[in-house]
């Protein structure tokens, strides 16, 4: 437990004590305030609700953000060699991968609690559904949490931080539109009915959308929690056979 | 302390290290040569545990490294080939996190990291990142990590490729040093390294093990040791040479070099030949210039076992 958050600490100091951190939080607090005010005519909805205006661009945003930030994870300690050093201090590799991971997702939880000031915004201008909108926050902490556990898989594929970046990115994109129709429409015409369903239950989008819609389901949760611990699984893996 | 036994590495079908056995026992200093790519740093990462053997085992301080890879790891310090280290972080905050990966806190890490700073000379740039620090610095920074938790194996390689020529002798110096109450295996390409620190060497080669001795012993293979170098001054070459060859303790006689009305000569004994040469000097009333005894050079021993087939031509 002492060797995670010895690791975490590092990979958290790096972020802040590179520009890394603080581009990607005024980018992402930015690109939020826009999509929201901008384009999704939060005042003129005259709704004291967060969801249709602002959580709805998350899925969008955490596209191209969350592979940013995890796409160094493993290719720079590939790249530099110091991931040697790395296994053979006494660190399991799953130290290791937890270790990073609850790094990164802190970050990205630091940068969705600044967005702060709507929450303030919204009850300043009527009388939000608190809950509604914290189950919006835990959506969309789940989402990015899951994104960032590819971002990772990608990352320790390749000591090349671009490549690892634009794999993300592409299955990111892949599990956004999985379940949308047009999407799942061009595959019925020749796939198996299994197929299909397989493929439309691998979508992010709708447990994302039943959280925001104020729900708790576990089997929302559970979703996001086994992609996570399968793409943790999968890392593990792949660290085992860069070894062998 | 670390014993390697039958050890075996293929990458697909290329054999890296092929069934190599040695140990080394506290207060050793164990010298590991041989040409590049002849599977130096794979046994290394191999000992060290981060290369799976393909067959063989390995213990370090009683540990398996394939049952028991974390005990085994505490007790090593490693400092892997090139130096790799976190490049975003201060020489404190690395030494630092490295510190509380080995499981020190507080006191115990800060007198560590004392230690260390002392150790590696690092006090002047504790506190810059390692980005900006030079080839030596970054290697020594990197050494420190490998000292910190005061481990009982050493394993270095190559430390001191990229220092300078003072840095170089700090080093050694500082390996003979903890030798004595660690077990500690480098690697290296420089050979009077070996003889500067090592009790022991072995010199690997197409992933078998060719050589393996005291630096002495290694030296005493050399195809010139124990052979005479004799000069004289004033003499003709022939008449040295039939008054040299007409010794019992000559066993053959090669001209080095002529100049100037003096003769150099090579001469490989049978016996005793250093009496018989001083009577023979006497008697002949030779000048003699120079007379030398060779030791040997690891240099030689070197290239006539990992270059078989230049043997004859040198």
């Amino acid at each position: 437990m002492k060797t995670i958050w010895t690791i975490a600490k590092r990979e958290l100091s790096i972020y802040f004590s590179s520009p890394v951190a603080y581009v990607f939080i005024v980018i992402f607090l930015l690109l939020a305030g826009f999509f929201t005010f901008d384009v999704g005519s939060f005042f003129e909805r005259g709704v004291a609700d967060l969801s249709p205006s602002f959580f709805i661009w998350h899925p969008w945003l955490y596209l191209f953000l969350v592979p940013a930030v995890g796409m160094r994870l493993w290719s720079e300690e590939l790249r530099s060699g110091t991931i040697e050093l790395l296994f053979t201090m006494p660190v399991t590799p799953w130290q290791a991968i937890l270790g990073k991971y609850l790094a990164s997702w802190i970050f990205l939880l630091i940068a969705l609690l600044l967005t702060f000031p709507l929450i303030i915004t919204v009850s300043y201008l009527g009388h939000p559904d608190l809950g509604r909108i914290f189950c919006g926050y835990l959506g969309s902490l789940m989402l990015a949490g899951a994104f960032l556990s590819i971002a990772l898989l990608t990352s320790s594929l390749t000591r090349n931080q671009v490549v690892s970046f634009i794999l993300a990115v592409v299955i990111c994109l892949f599990l956004i539109l999985c379940g949308w129709p047009p999407v799942t429409n061009s595959v019925t015409n020749w796939a198996p009915a299994w197929v299909v369903d397989s493929l439309a239950s691998l979508g992010v989008m709708t447990h994302f959308e039943s959280l925001q819609r104020g729900v708790v389901d576990s089997r929302d949760l559970l979703f996001f929690v086994s992609m996570i611990a399968f793409c943790l699984f999968a890392n593990s893996v792949v660290l085992r056979a860069h070894r062998a | 302390m670390i014993n390697v036994e039958h050890l075996t590495k293929m990458f697909g079908a290329k054999c890296a290290v092929d069934d190599v056995t040695f140990s080394v026992s506290k207060g050793e200093v164990l010298g590991f040569l041989g040409p590049n790519g002849a599977g130096k740093s794979t046994s290394m990462r191999m000992i060290t545990g981060y290369l799976p053997p393909t067959s063989g085992t390995i213990t370090v301080a009683g540990f398996n490294v394939a049952d028991q890879p974390l005990e085994a790891r505490r007790r090593i310090g490693y400092l892997p080939e090139n130096a790799p280290i976190y490049s975003d972080m201060t020489v404190l905050g690395f030494l630092s996190f490295c510190a509380e990966v080995r499981g020190l806190y507080g006191a115990a890490k800060k007198e560590a990291i004392d230690r260390v700073v002392q150790l590696c000379f690092l006090e002047r740039v504790l506190h810059q990142s390692v980005d900006t620090l030079s080839k030596g610095f970054r290697h020594r920074t990197c050494l420190a990590q490998a000292l910190v938790h005061d481990p009982d194996v050493l394993i270095l390689d190559e430390p001191t490729d990229g220092l300078d020529p003072n840095q170089k002798f700090e080093v050694r110096t500082l390996l003979r040093r903890m030798g004595s109450e660690k077990a500690i295996i480098f690697s290296t390409h420089i050979l009077e390294e070996v003889e500067a620190a090592c009790t022991r060497a072995i010199i690997i080669d197409q992933g078998k093990i060719v050589a393996n001795g005291t630096p002495d012993e290694l030296k005493a293979r050399s195809p010139f040791a124990g052979t005479v170098m004799l000069t004289v001054g004033n003499v003709t070459t022939e008449r040295l040479l039939s008054q040299v060859q007409a010794l019992p303790g000559a066993e053959k006689c090669l001209v080095i070099a002529e100049k100037d009305s003096h003769v150099t000569l090579r001469i490989v004994p049978r016996g005793n030949l250093l009496p018989d040469l001083f009577e023979a000097g006497t008697r002949n009333a030779w000048k003699i210039e120079h007379l030398d005894v060779e030791e040997g050079r690891l240099d030689d021993v070197f290239r006539s076992i990992t270059l078989p087939d230049t043997k004859t031509a040198a």
